[in-house]
């Protein structure tokens, strides 16, 4: 029975199905399982499945960002529940995200975003044209891990750095990591502003993710 | 060195990618999503000029929806027909719909150095590098700020790259790389000292701005503002937007192209809301996602329809259109180039899309390479003989000709052949020469293409720009740096 439960959870992942992951979710609190166990036993299953035919080119994009939206929704539902309980979900790390201040663009910042949560780091999105100043209280708001700031304009790039010296003036820069990309984003850029990684895509992204708050 | 710039003019090929019916099916559509769904305007001025105008204006979301009255009443004021000027006048280009002009790519963030070959970020000497070979070159019709000059100061940088291209140019100068207020101001007294007074930009402009959209429908707060400062001077202005499908618009190509045409089209009847005849152009690259990564391709079968379908959204209109063609995503001057070039190019003229832009860039407009820049000239050279399709009257059958060879012999002594000879097409970076001769030296139109940039580059000199006018550029630059 509970079996077929978490089988369900997977499907809904696969199938990028938020409305059903919510249900199965509640269905899951009412029948008193775990939370943490319907998320490593049912949802995250098909987390895995999704990312894995991902990486072999049988599954496209959208797919991999309706099923990373499914899992969010589900995770959202089951939170109230972990907290009577006093559990959490283990997350690999907290990341506070944004494309920084005058600068607009928006979707690898987004994909970058998407693959980091699905890929188990809680993700702070804190959207476009963010002000440093913006980004420095969420990050102390949160506690987190790691910044990754997105930068596709010559002009805007430069915020990479302020929000680096920021950081370091706070005397934050050895808790927290940056990572960092974009367009003009250089391994050169890297060095100058002394950031912490870039990737020039979302997978890669992960990866130097993973790396920097050592798991792997 | 040649003034002449080479544009298509009396194509005689056609294509009806659309039909008549389609079109009005794809603008209802516009009209509903901006009167339903909304397009977002993050600009103080720009929501103020709707509100004022009967719109509805959702303050808090910047979001305004406007009836489709209102819309198809503001487009009625877009000029049809205009030109853009050139620092010589004999290289203003007229926007009629009857000629096609191209111009260089813009606002790259790297180039491939044209001595060394390497990769490196671009500087400000790239711009003016690259502004003097466009300058001697025929097919350039125009010139976008190429790659941004990264080693002057952000905020003036915009300003700093335009001077440069005068200095090395006297063609028209269309820039995508001022996307604020203050900029735009500064750029529009700098172009008034070419013309004798911001006051004339009106009747000779020398400069015009072209501006992105923010898909899905929505602007740029700056861009908006900067383009309502070239409406108030009659400067030709542009939203360019850059759906894309999977991304930024639906999977679908009519939809995406709804998508699109609702941002052009709002933010064009904004500006003649604010200045009614202002000269507004049509401005599109939109493209599809890469299924895998998210990534904008620039390039494959649904570029070259949207470089097509495009066209005849912005005739619809009335208003010039700019085309997002070229650009291939390709990392060096290769197949794909080739093949994303040609074909995007290719249809984009073959509707008389009136601006494509542009030459030079490899890597989805990241990387700007000198032999990539030549090869697209040459590129839009053979596209342009091919527009002029096959003209069949008695002097082009040749009949005497052919009577004078009979069966049999050749055709290489006849008058009519040297009188027409020099209608077939010369290709410069073609190689068309014996296999051994190949083997033994294995170069190719990428050698042959640098070595034309490098050597226009060492002896072309553009009409030097009155260093009277320098010196107040460089003043209305300086003002704004010591702020
Ligand atoms: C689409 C696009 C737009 C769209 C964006 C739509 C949207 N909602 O996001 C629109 C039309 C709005 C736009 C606007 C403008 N754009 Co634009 N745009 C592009 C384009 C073609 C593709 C960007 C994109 O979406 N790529 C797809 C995603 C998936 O890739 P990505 O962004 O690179 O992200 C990946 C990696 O970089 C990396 N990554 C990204 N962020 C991060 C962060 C971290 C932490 C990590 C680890 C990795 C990482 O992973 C991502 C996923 O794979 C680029 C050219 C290019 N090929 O990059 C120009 C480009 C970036 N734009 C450019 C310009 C100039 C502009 C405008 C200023 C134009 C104007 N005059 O209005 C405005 C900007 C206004 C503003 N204030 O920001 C220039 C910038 C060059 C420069 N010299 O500064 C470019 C390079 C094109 C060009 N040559 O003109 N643009």
């Amino acid at each position: 029975m509970t079996d077929e439960l978490f089988q369900k959870m997977s499907q809904s992942i696969l199938d990028g199905d938020s409305d059903a992951a919510i249900a199965l979710a509640k269905q899951a609190i009412d029948s008193g399982i775990d939370p943490l166990e319907a998320i490593s036993k049912g949802f995250v299953v098909g987390v895995n499945q999704v990312g894995e035919s991902f990486a072999c080119g049988q599954a496209f994009l959208p797919e991999l960002v309706m099923a990373g939206e499914a899992m969010k929704a589900a995770v959202a539902t089951l939170e109230p529940e972990m907290q009577k309980r006093g559990t959490s979900r283990q997350v690999y790390g907290k990341v506070v995200l944004a494309t920084v201040e005058g600068d607009i663009h928006e979707i690898g910042k987004t994909l970058v975003g998407t693959m980091l949560s699905a890929s188990g780091f809680q993700v702070y999105d804190l959207g476009v044209d963010v002000p440093t100043a913006k980004i420095i209280e969420k990050v102390k708001e949160v506690d987190a891990d790691l910044v990754g700031l997105s930068a596709l304009l010559t002009t805007t790039m430069v915020k990479q750095k302020e929000v680096i010296d920021e950081l370091d003036k706070l005397g934050l820069r050895k808790k927290v990591k940056v990572m960092v990309g974009g367009a003009p984003v250089t391994k050169d850029w890297v060095q100058k502003i002394e950031a912490d990684g870039y990737s020039e895509d979302a997978i890669g992204a992960v990866g130097l993710a993973k790396r920097l708050v050592g798991v792997v | 060195m040649s003034k002449k710039i080479k544009s298509i003019t009396n194509p005689k090929l056609h294509l009806e990618i659309l039909t008549p019916q389609e079109v009005k099916k794809i603008h209802d559509a516009t009209l509903w999503i901006i009167e339903k769904v909304g397009v977002r305007f993050p600009s103080k001025r720009a929501l103020e000029i709707w509100a004022a105008n009967g719109a509805q204006v959702d303050a808090e979301k910047m979001v305004v929806r406007a009836k489709a009255e209102l819309i198809e009443k503001a487009l009625k004021t877009c000029p049809p027909v205009y030109q853009l000027a050139a620092r010589d006048p004999q290289q203003d280009l007229p926007l009629d719909g009857n000629h096609v002009f191209v111009g260089t790519d813009g606002c790259g963030v790297e180039v491939l150095d044209i001595h060394s070959g390497k990769r490196r970020v671009s500087c400000l000497q790239d711009v003016r590098d690259i502004s003097l070979i466009a300058d001697a070159t025929e097919e350039v019709g125009f010139h976008w700020v190429p790659v941004s000059a990264q080693d002057m100061p952000p905020e003036t940088r915009g300003l700093h790259e335009i001077k440069a291209i005068w200095e090395n140019s006297t063609k028209h100068v269309q820039t995508e790389s001022i996307y604020n207020e203050q900029e735009a101001r500064a750029a529009v007294e700098m172009a008034g000292l070419l013309v004798g007074g911001k006051d004339k930009l009106r009747h000779r402009p020398v400069l015009s701005l072209m501006q992105c959209s923010a898909s899905p429908l929505g602007h740029d707060g700056g861009s908006l503002d900067a383009a309502l400062v070239a409406g108030e001077y009659g400067i030709p202005t542009g939203f360019m937007s850059m759906a894309a499908n999977l991304t930024t618009g639906p999977a679908t190509l009519a939809g995406n192209l709804a998508v699109g045409n609702a941002e052009v089209i709002a933010g064009t009847a904004l500006i003649q809301l604010a200045f009614p005849g202002a000269p507004v152009f049509y401005a599109a690259a939109q493209t599809a996602s890469d299924l895998r990564t998210g990534a904008y391709t620039g390039g494959g079968p649904e570029d070259f329809l949207y470089g097509a379908a495009t066209n005849v959204l912005s005739d619809f209109y009335d208003i010039p259109l700019s085309m997002g063609s070229f650009a291939t995503g390709a990392k060096e001057p290769n197949w794909q180039a080739g093949i994303e070039n040609s074909l995007s190019t290719f249809m984009a003229c073959i509707v008389m899309s009136d601006m494509l832009l542009g030459v030079g860039f490899l890597h989805g407009s990241r990387i700007w390479s000198f032999a990539e820049m030549m090869m697209d000239c040459e590129l839009f050279s053979i596209i342009h003989k091919t527009m002029q399709g096959i003209i069949v009257d008695d002097e082009t059958l040749a009949l005497d000709a052919i009577a004078a060879v009979g069966p049999g012999g050749n055709f290489l002594s006849q008058k009519h052949t040297l009188k027409h000879m020099r209608d077939l097409f010369l290709p410069q970076f073609m190689d068309r020469r014996p296999y051994n001769e190949w083997e033994t030296k294995k170069d190719d139109a990428r050698d042959w293409a640098l070595a034309k940039a490098l050597k226009t580059l060492e002896t072309h000199q553009p009409d030097p720009l009155d260093e009277k006018i320098k010196l107040e550029m460089s003043k209305i630059i300086s003002s704004l740096e010591s702020k």
